[in-house]
């Protein structure tokens, strides 16, 4: 039923922004939907840093041994965690662009500045834990405007992933394996 | 007597014109006419440039977003390099909208609001002290130990910043939880241009190698008297020792032609020191000069215009790079302490030759201990840090001319400074001891703050 629902919303905003597009636009130039655009999005987000988790962190700090991944990197002269990596990014497009936005969340956050606020956030988060291989999309009104929203599931991809999160002293929870989902990436296009 | 109503209107009408006319002349008029509508005292971080209003407002009625974009085009880089704890990205991501609702922190100005002294307190901040409450509310839960904490601590107990933490993460404290209150032979950096220049993008060493040169192989027009003495301080100076003659800064060439100037300026220190007068423009001793940011360069910055104590001698003189380095001789020595001094005059400026600090620079001074043992004024307001170059591929131990960079907060002062030969523990007490200031940091540290206290029983939740 959730799932229908959240289609139809889906549906919703795709033919609202698609109908706006067109309206700008030149009929024979493509349109893209909402959850198009977010999907593709997580595409690149997600395969970029599971390459980064894989084959520079946990291949070199795990298998190799031969530098640690730390929060602190500078300090610590280590590699960059592969969450803050993703951070960064995110921090570096929104100093760029408004036409969107995207954020690491969990229900089981290491910094409690990361757990699910809007209630977008947490039956998204809920949903993908839930649900293995489905997203959460819908739409949301935030500080006056409205928003697609689409929540993935963020899947422990490597040992290190696990490790970390486990053992972190901060961690509400350390019983993660390989393949769980450990919380999600939310992206928004304001429509 | 009575005056009939259409005289008084007309009076009211003449009189709201004139004086109408009169605020739109000084509104559209010279930068120094709109000093009228300061609606009052503007910060010690401003107050040098308050004439120049168009510097923060960029122009009559502009709106917040220019006005904060001028706040970003001076103080971004420094909160990045500070590495921001609240950078404005956090507030711009459309989740926290209601917490921007409550405090719109993606402006500067809505925790620091010139001109209004009445409701301004310690780093020009002129919101209530219980404004983390706004989104920390439940720290408590995630740290038992700040349970029952008054609201307003956070900052004001020497724990937390809003902006720049590097000193006082968690873990930071907990990894130099057990370090001795002084590090003894420990010494802080010292020059490495000779090492690096040939790296440096903009130090123009084709020009001037850097080989000594003597007097013999120096040139002047014909209608330059040159004075012995200036010879003598020019021939003693690092300068000569490093090539730089006197054409290399009385000579400017413009197109085929050469000509002699004979007071140099700072663009001139600039070919080769680019780094240390973007520096000096940066902070309290050149801000007025500084175009990029002003638009217009002022008089030079003098202790006549400061709020600081200052010496009755010195209050005519003004600031430029001449007027602490000296004109030929170049003396970084002095420079770091007789110059400061020339001027300051608050107590703890005057309690400097009394401190341990000054017998070890007299140390260094006397040739009986190492270079870089020594603490200046400069080695604390004014230290060499190691600036990056092609992240991290060089760096250039750089004098940071700036003197605002390591200051307010004092806790800046702790990792690029204190913790050279301190201990954070120590450092973090010293500098929230404001007699220990007073009295320039004779004696040891009689506040007790209790961060790493309360970091170590999260990792030794046993000990003490």
């Amino acid at each position: 039923m959730k799932k229908l629902r959240n289609l139809t919303l889906a549906l919703t905003a795709s033919a609202a922004v698609g109908l706006s597009s067109l309206a700008h636009s030149q009929a024979d130039e493509p349109v893209f939907t909402p959850q198009q655009m977010t999907d593709w999005l997580h595409l690149v987000m997600a395969s970029d840093r599971t390459v980064y988790t894989r084959m520079i962190v946990n291949r070199l700090a795990n298998k190799e041994k031969v530098i640690k991944a730390s929060e602190h990197f500078e300090d610590e002269k280590a590699l960059v965690l592969p969450a803050q990596m993703f951070r960064f990014g995110a921090e570096m497009v929104g100093e760029q662009t408004d036409d969107f936005t995207y954020s690491l969340l969990s229900e089981w956050p290491i910094n409690k500045q990361n757990a699910p606020r809007t209630e977008a956030e947490k039956e998204g988060l809920t949903f993908v834990a839930e649900n293995k291989g489905e997203n959460y999309y819908t739409t949301e009104e935030l500080g006056g405007k409205t928003y697609f929203t689409a929540v993935y599931a963020d899947t422990a991809v490597a040992p290190a992933c696990v490790t970390c999160h486990n053992d972190h002293k901060d961690t509400p929870r350390s019983d993660f394996k390989i393949g769980d989902v450990m919380g999600g990436v939310v992206i928004r296009v304001p429509l | 007597m009575r005056v009939n109503n259409s005289t008084l209107w007309v009076t009211w009408l003449l009189l709201t014109c004139a004086i109408a006319a009169y605020l739109l002349y000084r509104m559209y008029g010279e930068e120094t006419d709109k000093m009228v509508f300061l609606p009052g005292d503007t910060t010690s971080a401003h107050h040098q440039i308050e004439q120049v209003c168009t510097a923060c407002h960029t122009g009559p009625f502009t709106d917040k977003d220019a006005m904060q974009e001028a706040c970003e085009g001076c103080h971004l880089e420094q909160l990045k390099a500070a590495k921001d704890d609240h950078p404005k990205s956090k507030f711009t991501d459309p989740r926290n909208a209601d917490r921007i609702a409550v405090l719109d922190a993606r402006y500067c100005v809505a925790c620091h609001v010139e001109h209004r002294p009445e409701i301004t307190s310690a780093m020009a901040v002129t919101i209530p002290a219980d404004t983390c409450f706004l989104c920390h509310e439940a720290i408590a839960e995630d740290r038992p130990s700040h349970e029952g904490m008054a609201f307003d601590t956070c900052t004001s107990a020497g724990c937390h910043n809003f902006h720049d933490n590097t000193a006082l993460y968690e873990d930071f404290l907990v990894r130099h939880m057990d370090a001795e209150h002084i590090l003894f032979g420990e010494q802080l950096l010292v020059s490495n241009l000779r090492e690096i220049a040939e790296q440096l993008p903009d130090y123009p060493l084709d020009d001037n190698p850097l080989e000594p040169v003597t007097a013999g192989q120096q040139a002047f027009p014909d209608h330059i008297d040159v004075d012995g003495s200036i010879m003598q301080e020019w021939i003693a100076s690092k300068h000569a020792e490093a090539g730089v003659g006197c054409q290399t800064c009385h000579a400017v060439s413009e197109e085929e032609t050469v000509s002699w100037i004979d007071k140099p300026g700072k663009e001139v220190c600039a070919q080769c020191h680019q780094g240390e007068v973007q520096g000096f423009l940066s902070g309290r001793h050149g801000m007025r000069l500084n175009v990029a940011a002003l638009g217009q360069e002022l008089s030079p910055m003098s202790p006549s215009l400061a709020r600081l104590p200052m010496k009755e001698h010195a209050v005519d003189s003004h600031l430029d790079c001449q007027s602490c380095h000296g004109a030929h001789s170049y003396d970084s020595r002095s420079a770091a302490v007789e110059s400061c001094l020339n001027c300051h005059n608050d107590d703890h400026s005057l309690a400097y030759k009394d401190s341990p600090h000054h017998r070890l620079w007299q140390a260094e001074m006397s040739g009986d201990a190492a270079p870089g043992t020594g603490v200046s004024c400069a080695s604390c307001h004014m230290p060499r840090t190691e600036k990056d170059y092609y992240w991290g591929t060089f760096v250039h131990n750089e004098v940071q001319h700036n003197q605002s960079l390591t200051l307010r907060p004092n806790e800046k002062m702790i990792r690029p400074v204190c913790m050279t030969c301190h201990g954070l523990g120590f450092a973090i007490n010293a500098l929230a001891d404001p007699a220990l200031i007073h009295n320039n940091f004779t004696g040891k540290p009689s506040v007790h703050i209790e961060s790493i206290d309360l970091a170590r029983r999260r990792v030794e939740p046993t000990g003490e």
